[in-house]
């Protein structure tokens, strides 16, 4: 007897992109992906685009690993996995310095960091290793904007309050200038442009988000 | 279906199936995207050289244009040795070939590799660290060379410079132009590898390469080469200072040294124009004996033809 199909969207499926953003996220949650969490958030097009990148490698190495998951040997599955990633991470590197060269310069040696990203390691191997390659592609997609909201937002407060900018356009004035908010004595805040800010918003957004779903908070 | 997934044949040549799939694609990959990469790089540089000529018309150039229309505004490139003495002269009509890590054309300023001369430089640097006749020699068999580019708009000239060195991180590096009275300063652009976002990466912004114009590297009065000191910022500035930026001295002085040391050398080559033009001007009573000699020369060779 054949199982009934899932329809594609089913209850279960949704789950699968609606958890990550909030119930689940990978960053303020499952605490994975810290670390670009705290170097790609001084400007928002810098996270956004890393975001992106992220969340395409994460999707496709899902996908990937889930269509073989049945052929792959589990003695080296782990090199399998890091092949994979580090394959997806190239070609993305690859594109960027071609077609989108200012990008990639600011991005850097990060963008060849996402390898280490523990977020898709620990997808790949928590999920797409076990499971269908439909649901494994909404599951990378679910963590990959999970991740994306929580670099968007820390980006956003840190570019606004660092640089008086949001995605460059001048939000309190012009600083050099000495227009806008400047005029009357605001200074930017230096400590946003540097990593320490990112740890101190990410833990901010950690105890609003617990606060307004108590069930998350751990029992001691 | 008998293949046993957990025995190591089966792993073997999986792997070996894996490797050689994902070495190709990405080597496919790799080579298809190369030339657009290495022109960009290079459309970069273009940029860079005509946003330093500091006019209007390249200010804001995108790098894309700059590739079309660099030969219209830098007419040659020289490479200059540590004497600044010419070693080597194109001009536009010239097409600039190859790239940087592939010197097909090692003549070409456009692609000599500035960087890799720093590294020798420091290595001397390290062994005369008192500097001194030792460290000049050395330095010129070294080869160490200068690029040099002018660019002509309107009837005017300008001399754009190119100097590199270390941050705090990383590599930085800019270039500056001058007037055609070779000392004072029309415009700079600096770029870095990986100074500090929002602190030692403001170099690359205009509030601190406009700081440049204007200014000039010889003495008012004896003309001698007099550098250009990054100052603590928040003071007052003469013709010789600028302001470094707060929260990253060790980016400021990195600048400060990489534009004197290469300056030095540049300046050279500007005060021996200075003096080829000044000569005839200048100095008619001194040189008088050689240019008697050659009216000398003249009359006789009227003398000889006439005969």
């Amino acid at each position: 007897m054949s199982e009934t199909k899932e329809p594609l969207f089913s209850k279960q499926n949704k789950k699968l992109i609606s958890d990550p953003l909030n119930l689940n996220n990978p960053v303020t949650i499952q605490v994975l992906g810290i670390c670009s969490a705290l170097a790609v958030t001084v400007q928002m097009d810098n996270a956004i685009v890393m975001s992106i990148a992220v969340l395409f490698v994460l999707v496709m190495g899902n996908l990937i690993v889930s269509l073989m998951r049945n052929l792959i040997p589990s003695k080296i599955k782990i090199i399998v996995q890091l092949v994979i990633v580090a394959a997806l991470v190239i070609i993305v590197d690859q594109v960027l310095k071609a077609f989108v060269y200012d990008v990639s310069k600011s991005l850097s040696v990060f963008v060849g960091l996402i390898i280490t990203n523990c977020i898709i390691m620990g997808r790949l191997e928590a999920f797409a290793l076990g499971n269908k390659p439909w649901a494994s592609i909404l599951d990378g997609v679910g963590n990959g904007l999970g991740y994306g909201l929580i670099l968007v937002v820390v980006a956003f407060f840190k570019e606004l309050f660092g640089s008086g900018k949001l995605l460059g356009f001048e939000i309190f004035g012009n600083s050099v200038e000495q227009t806008g908010l400047y005029a009357i004595g605001y200074e930017d805040n230096g400590l946003m442009l540097l990593p320490p800010s990112s740890l101190i918003l990410v833990a901010l957004y950690i105890w609003i988000q617990k606060k307004r779903t108590p069930s998350l908070i751990d029992e001691h | 279906m008998s293949i046993n997934k957990e025995g190591n044949g089966y792993t073997m040549t999986f792997a070996i199936i894996m490797v050689v799939v994902v070495g190709g694609l990405l080597a496919y990959i790799a080579s298809t995207l190369k030339p657009i990469q290495q022109a960009n790089v290079k459309n970069e540089k273009m940029q860079n050289i005509l946003q330093a000529i500091g006019l209007e018309e390249t200010n804001g150039v995108s790098r894309d244009e700059a590739g079309k229309i660099f030969n219209d505004y830098i007419t040659k490139r020289i490479i200059l040795d540590y004497d600044g003495n010419i070693v080597s002269e194109l001009t536009n009509e010239d097409e600039i070939k190859g790239s940087a890590k592939k010197l097909i054309d090692e003549k070409d300023a456009f692609n000599l590799d500035v960087r890799k001369y720093y590294n020798t430089l420091t290595g001397l640097m390290k062994k005369h660290p008192e500097g001194g006749a030792d460290y000049e020699a050395a330095l010129k068999e070294a080869g160490i060379s200068y690029p040099l580019f002018i660019a002509e708009n309107e009837g005017e000239k300008y001399y754009i410079t190119y100097f590199s060195g270390k941050g705090l991180w990383d590599d930085i590096w800019g270039y500056a132009s001058f007037k055609e009275d070779g000392t004072t300063i029309n415009g700079t652009v600096f770029d870095h590898k990986g100074e500090t976002p929002g602190l030692g990466s403001k170099i690359t912004e205009d509030l601190f390469q406009n700081q440049f114009i204007g200014k000039i590297i010889t003495d008012e009065n004896s003309g001698e080469y007099k550098p250009i000191k990054v100052e603590k910022p928040g003071g007052e500035y003469n013709s010789h200072q600028v302001a470094g930026l707060s929260g990253a001295t060790f980016t400021a002085v990195g600048v400060d040294e990489m534009m004197n040391r290469s300056l030095e050398v540049y300046n050279k080559y500007f005060s021996s124009l200075r003096t080829a033009s000044l000569e005839p001007i200048e100095s008619p009573l001194n040189d008088s004996t050689s240019v008697m000699d050659s009216v000398q020369v003249v009359v006789d060779s009227t003398m000889l033809a006439i005969k």
